[in-house]
């Protein structure tokens, strides 16, 4: 079997992967996932024994960073003792109207389904080669996605 | 049906824009610090062209040639080394400084660990012979044979010396034919001709 020098996998995928961590997490938090997807991968490189699924395995790394971090800020205090505002972690994220944080609450599944449906514009096959899941769940995880943001943005 | 808030998602998410020289530079740092680095590779300029010097755990496994085909000798080494490959050129100082060295004319042997995993058989023998060839001294396609084993194998040790792995540090340059002609080089006569003519004149 072979494997792809590691180094090209940085140069296929990062940027498509930034993009769905993008959406997954937001801007701030999205470069440290990715660096934490590509860590994680290299560690595990040489083991794996599948060279044909490169690129869906890099997405369920991904897809697992994004979920850690996101329990992470679920558990960050908004608002310490005395009302003092927490320090900023780094640059505050880009002004958006609320809609992609509602994306970032949604179940994991959910989430990296809209996200690739929608930042990486993909069609149902493809999302599921990606998830690890079939084209039909993907298609029920979008539209599931999207039905619960249609509550959420009309409540 | 693509409504609203379809539009909305597909109108992308604000401030996207990924530094990849960054996140490189992140990753290369890290690794090295874990040790996740199985083959290591940098650029070298020497005044016979860019070189590139490939290093893994066991040592210097390849020097390049600028033609080479760099891509194809990285998917070789995934193979036969390892996959983890990157580009760190703070692993191959070592190697880097003694080339400086060398082409200063103040080095005249190097002191490197090589890996030998891309040479086998008989070519190992040949290589390992080339290898104690002295600076500023030659030898012939015939005499490597003979002291790698096989006299009559001259044939064989030029094309173990034409693929050579890594030329300059095992020095492939220094085997000449017989009469006196130069006789061939992975990275050109041109090349070869400097290295002898540096040598000479050290």
């Amino acid at each position: 079997m072979h494997l792809p020098p590691f180094e090209t996998l940085i140069d296929a995928h990062a940027a498509e992967l930034h993009r769905f961590l993008v959406g997954c997490v937001g801007p701030t938090e999205a470069e440290d996932c990715l660096q934490e997807t590509f860590m994680s991968a290299l560690r595990a490189y040489p083991r794996l024994h599948d060279a044909d699924h490169l690129r869906a395995w890099l997405y369920t790394i991904a897809q697992r960073k994004a979920t850690d971090v996101i329990r992470r800020m679920a558990r960050r205090p908004t608002r310490v003792l005395d009302g003092v505002e927490p320090v900023a972690r780094s640059a505050p994220e880009p002004i958006d109207d609320g809609l992609w944080q509602q994306v970032r609450a949604l179940p994991a599944k959910q989430r990296a389904a809209v996200t690739h449906r929608f930042v990486l514009d993909l069609a149902y096959a493809e999302i599921g080669s990606r998830m690890g899941i079939s084209e039909e769940a993907a298609r029920q995880n979008v539209s599931a996605g999207l039905r619960r943001l249609r509550r959420e943005v009309t409540s | 049906m693509t409504d609203d808030l379809e539009r909305r998602l597909a109108a992308g998410t604000p401030g996207a824009a990924l530094d990849l020289n960054r996140l490189r530079a992140a990753i290369t740092h890290r690794a090295a610090e874990e040790g996740l680095i199985d083959v290591a590779y940098g650029a070298y300029d020497s005044p016979i062209g860019a070189l590139t010097v490939m290093v893994s755990d066991r040592g210097l496994v390849r020097v390049s040639y600028p033609g080479d085909g760099i891509a194809a000798q990285l998917e070789e080494l995934a193979d036969r080394v390892s996959p983890r490959i990157l580009e760190a050129a703070a692993l191959t100082d070592q190697v880097r400084r003694q080339l400086d060295e060398y082409f200063d004319g103040t080095r005249r042997s190097f002191d490197v660990k090589i890996d030998w995993r891309l040479v086998r058989g008989f070519a190992r023998e040949v290589l390992a012979v080339t290898s104690a060839i002295p600076f500023g001294s030659v030898s012939t396609y015939g005499e490597v044979a003979a002291r790698a084993g096989s006299p009559r194998a001259y044939r064989a040790a030029g094309n173990a010396l034409g693929s050579n792995p890594i030329p300059i540090v095992v020095p492939c340059h220094r085997v000449l034919h017989a009469g006196g002609g130069l006789g061939g080089y992975s990275g050109g006569l041109d090349r070869k001709r400097y290295l002898l003519n540096l040598e000479e004149a050290s």
